[in-house]
């Protein structure tokens, strides 16, 4: 890791800041004040729910577009000299742009989980908030796997692109790897899936 | 590893256009049938189904091998403008290093071009065009490498590797060849550096390329300075230091008198023992550096097997080079009907 003295000696004083402020805290006896409880419970279930379905959609989208991006200008760069894989590696593009769809599906599939309620109740309180957590950790899970599947899908495709200009008996061959790669993405749509399930946030 | 996430983002393009140019590289069985050519018209015509097309149509007839040679050389300086006009940091970088290896060249055709008294006219067509640059007709005014210097040379990318010839002797003969030896010895330790400081797959593949070549340029100035007035301590100071070789190889080197000293050199290095190995002095032997000729195309190979590096560009130039040189060969052998020899190309597929 190439970090400059600068960065360094920032993250250390930040880091030696924290310490000394905790360490106040705790040893003049307002320790209590650091009080992780109070603060997810004053952070609403709508918050959680709609961070959720943000980083599901911008995180797919992501990774499906640096896998885009990186089968495209390979196939653009191979296709000068061997304009006959132009057609055939559009499939690559088109399991990148499958793992936006997923993301997008789980956007749509948990906004519909989110309704207002008017309870205040403790004990059907805390099914609310259980609803946000799920639905927050549905949108995180697919986000991430969406992500690293797009860009894995995109690299294969390029090597793909690559091969298939040089000898096209190769290009079946490397399309069973993306199948693989874009499994992946599909695992995480499924937990996501069952992770939302059951999140019911009405009365 | 995050370089190849993020490699395709400015340089994809290119490198597939790299590949592209490099499967048009003419296999075995272009060159079986190039061989199998009575003419020069045959090879034109053999060579119109390949990757080269039409390029000498507009050729007058009849057909000369000088003439093949400039066409095969304007064919890729354009290939190669090409990819440094689509290429971005640090990838234009590294292409201008490449460069800057036929600007030294240059300067050396010029300079002993001037020593016998020929027209700066005739000299600029023959330089090479990847290698000229706007000062480059300017250097025919030099008398010594100081003025050589703060004349023309202190602006160009050439600068920093001319501290070491900076000396009031007049340019002459001899001296030329020192300075092409030291102006190329600095330049290659500073592309080794760089490649170094690019890191991952490209440092791998590119300091491997170099390290060879500085070792090739070790052997080659001790063989060829057997019986010329080189002080051994002259010799030394041309030696590129970016190689296997550096620091106990280059001292024995520097101590050997004879072609079999510098063998037993090599043969303490097994790479360069198989080279050695396999050449002999005799007729009917390959000499050794038709095998440093084949031993830098295999490595070149071995570069395309990498994907996400900077390797491909110089390999592959290095590659269209040599295949240049074969064509050249079997158009040489083909015109002056003296084709004993005609099998004595690199294959490089």
């Amino acid at each position: 890791m190439t970090t400059s003295y600068l960065s360094k000696g920032a993250l250390s004083a930040g880091v030696g800041l924290t310490i000394y402020a905790g360490l106040t805290y705790m040893l003049t006896n307002y320790g209590f004040r650091f009080d992780i409880g109070w603060f997810l419970l004053s952070i609403s279930p709508y918050q959680w729910a709609l961070i959720g379905i943000a980083l599901a959609v911008s995180l797919s989208v992501l990774g499906a577009a640096l896998g885009i991006f990186a089968t495209g200008v390979s196939i653009l760069g191979g296709g000068v000299k061997a304009p006959r894989i132009r057609t055939k590696n559009l499939i690559s593009i088109i399991m990148c742009e499958a793992v936006a769809i997923y993301g997008l599906i789980m956007g749509i599939v948990i906004s519909g989980s989110i309704t207002s309620f008017m309870t205040t109740k403790p004990e059907e309180l805390a099914l609310k908030y259980r609803a946000g957590y799920k639905l927050f950790g549905a949108g995180l899970t697919v986000g991430l796997c969406n992500l690293f599947c797009g860009v894995c899908v995109g690299l294969v495709g390029s090597g793909a692109a690559l091969a298939d200009a040089q000898n096209s008996s190769l290009f079946v061959r490397i399309l069973i790897i993306e199948i693989f790669a874009s499994a992946i993405g599909l695992f995480g749509l499924i937990v996501s899936i069952l992770q939302s399930n059951g999140a019911n946030m009405s009365d | 590893m995050k370089e190849d996430l993020v490699f395709n983002l400015d340089h994809g393009y290119a490198e597939g256009l790299c590949r592209g140019f490099r499967s048009g590289i003419l296999k075995s069985t272009d060159y079986h049938n190039l061989v199998q050519c009575e003419t020069l018209e045959d090879l034109r015509l053999h060579l119109q189904s390949t990757d080269y097309g039409n390029f000498l149509s507009n050729e007058s007839n009849p057909l000369t091998v000088n003439v093949i040679d400039d066409r095969l050389r304007e064919k890729i300086v354009q290939e190669f403008q090409h990819l440094r006009n689509i290429s971005y940091e640090p990838l234009s970088t590294f292409l201008d290093y490449i460069t800057y290896a036929y600007m030294i060249d240059n300067i050396v055709l010029l300079i002993t071009g001037t020593l016998h008294q020929r027209a700066i006219g005739d000299l600029l067509p023959r330089c090479h065009p990847l290698g000229s640059f706007e000062q480059l007709g300017a250097i025919t005014v030099a008398d010594t490498p100081a003025q050589l210097y703060t004349a023309v040379l202190v602006d160009t990318p050439l600068a920093p590797y001319f501290i070491d010839c900076i000396s009031e002797h007049d340019l002459d003969e001899l001296n030329v060849e020192i300075i092409r030896s030291t102006l190329y010895k600095a330049y290659l330790e500073d592309f080794y550096n760089f490649c170094k400081s690019l890191g991952g797959v490209t440092a791998e593949v590119m300091c491997e390329i170099l390290a060879f070549e500085a070792d090739r340029r070790a052997f080659m100035i001790t063989i060829n300075s057997f019986d010329t007035g080189l002080t051994q301590d002259d010799r030394a100071k041309l030696y590129p230091t970016c190689g296997h070789l550096h620091p106990d190889g280059l001292q024995e080197l520097r101590r050997t008198d004879n072609y079999e000293g510098v063998r037993d050199v090599a043969s303490r290095y097994p790479q360069y023992k198989v080279l050695f190995d396999g050449s002999g002095t005799n007729t009917g032997d390959k000499t050794i550096e038709d095998r440093f000729f084949e031993h830098e195309v295999k490595l070149n190979m071995n570069a395309f097997l990498r994907q996400f590096h900077f390797g491909i560009f110089y390999a592959y130039l290095k590659l269209k080079e040599q295949e240049n040189r074969n064509i050249i060969w079997i158009a040489e052998c083909i015109s002056q009907k003296h084709r004993a020899r005609i099998d004595n190309y690199i294959p490089i597929f």
